[in-house]
């Protein structure tokens, strides 16, 4: 097995996303779009604003998760990187994970670092900040997770961003709804431990199962 | 004699259904096979099973080393320059050999290291993936119609290429229909017969 493998892969992955430039920038701008939008939706009022915003960031930090999924695998499925996986001298589990990491620094990591100013601008409790933020360095990564997971078992089908969005939703409602569960009751002066507990307990299960399934899900569909 | 993979009984099925019949191969250092049969009897089928890419629905295939597979997709990212193609496969396989610029002027496309990979035409294209055989040199390797879109000066680039891999002790499968290729040393010619389609009970 030859682990420098995989710094070699995440390398060339930032690179690619770097070349794609505004395709990557994508995530953010999907955050900003949104946090812009609904104050003008729903009224600019501090109080209506403060309790739905961390249901607000973390629907935009779900939806940015999702729009870099497509084109997880299916660049190298398509080019033929991806059969080259499976040579035998490649750990295939590892270079399935630095994809992971590789997506969430893209899609996840951005949110996490203008979260601060996402929370400003939605007048989110300042006490609030610290759980919000612990709750997405939690939470994305189990999105990049599952979202990987549908986006390998949907690399067979032609275009399938439906049946792929269809396969993430329900899977990722608990992590909402803990996450948001969290936030809020910070906001509101209760203790987040219960909620943040639940929500490791989940990245625990996906970082432990996940990997094994993208691979075996790949390797079907390169068959 | 050195055996580099061995083969048993290997074949592979599609709905069900067995593509070709089964076969033994036996590459050993220093020899190459020459994979023949028309369209569609699983040539490429037959060389992904050797590299591990598809499990064998029956018999078994052993590697005891380590295995390159250039195929129809090339296997290249058209954002990154040829360099920087190479530079990956150099670190991806972690057996690094000849250095990137070596290997483009080996392969004739000296000049282009910053051209960016979709910017190549077919021919270059195959040239590049030659050229990653040798940054990240493995003793195995199977070749699947290495000589589609090639000129005649890279056929004989191929040849070449062959030649220096089976005497530095290496192995190649390669299937064609192009052309045969001219080897210093004798190979042995494999053919892939499609199944009979068993009739359903």
């Amino acid at each position: 097995m030859n682990l420098s493998a995989l710094p070699a892969l995440l390398l060339r992955d930032l690179r690619l996303a770097v070349r794609h430039g505004g395709e990557s920038l994508m995530p953010l701008f999907f955050l900003f779009a949104v946090l812009i939008l609904v104050p003008l939706g729903v009224g600019p009022g501090p109080n209506l604003l403060a309790s739905i915003a961390p249901g607000m960031i973390w629907v935009a930090a779900l939806l940015a998760s999702l729009l870099a999924l497509e084109n997880l695998f299916r660049p190298d499925f398509e080019d033929g990187s991806l059969e080259q996986w499976w040579l035998g001298h490649l750990p295939v589990t590892g270079l399935v994970m630095t994809r992971l990491f590789s997506h969430w620094l893209i899609t996840g990591l951005p949110v996490i670092l203008f979260a601060p100013l996402a929370a400003q601008m939605l007048y989110l409790p300042g006490e609030a900040l610290g759980v919000l933020i612990l709750s997405l360095l939690i939470g994305t990564p189990i999105l990049s997770l599952v979202g990987g997971l549908a986006a390998a078992l949907t690399l067979g089908t032609n275009r399938g961003s439906v049946l792929l969005s269809i396969l993430v939703f329900p899977l990722v409602v608990p992590v909402l709804i803990f996450a948001t569960g969290a936030v809020s009751a910070a906001a509101d002066g209760f203790s987040p431990r219960a909620h943040l507990g639940l929500l490791t307990a989940l990245l625990v299960l996906a970082l432990t199962l996940v990997p094994l399934a993208v691979t075996a899900a790949l390797r079907l569909n390169i068959e | 004699m050195s055996m580099l993979l061995q083969a048993r009984a290997v074949s592979f099925r599609r709905q069900g259904d067995r593509i070709f019949t089964p076969l033994d191969v036996d590459l050993v250092a220093g020899q190459a096979i020459v994979v023949l049969g028309p369209n569609g009897c699983g040539k490429t089928t037959l060389l992904r099973l050797l590299a591990g890419i598809l499990e064998p629905a029956e018999g078994q295939v052993q590697r005891h080393a380590a295995t390159a597979f250039l195929g129809h997709a090339s296997a290249l990212k058209g954002e990154l320059n040829c360099r920087e193609n190479l530079e990956f496969l150099r670190r991806f396989h972690g057996c690094p050999g000849i250095s990137s610029s070596r290997a483009l002027a080996r392969t004739g496309l000296t000049g282009l290291g910053l051209r960016p990979a979709r910017a190549l035409s077919a021919g270059q294209k195959r040239r590049l993936g030659l050229a990653g055989l040798l940054v990240a040199p493995r003793p195995i390797w199977l070749l699947d119609e290495p000589y589609a879109s090639l000129d005649d000066a890279g056929g004989q680039l191929v040849d070449e290429l062959l030649n220096e891999h089976l005497d530095n002790g290496g192995s190649v499968a390669l299937s064609t229909h192009q052309r045969k290729p001219l080897l210093t040393r004798a190979a042995r010619e494999l053919q892939v017969q499609r199944a009979e389609q068993e009739e359903p009970a």
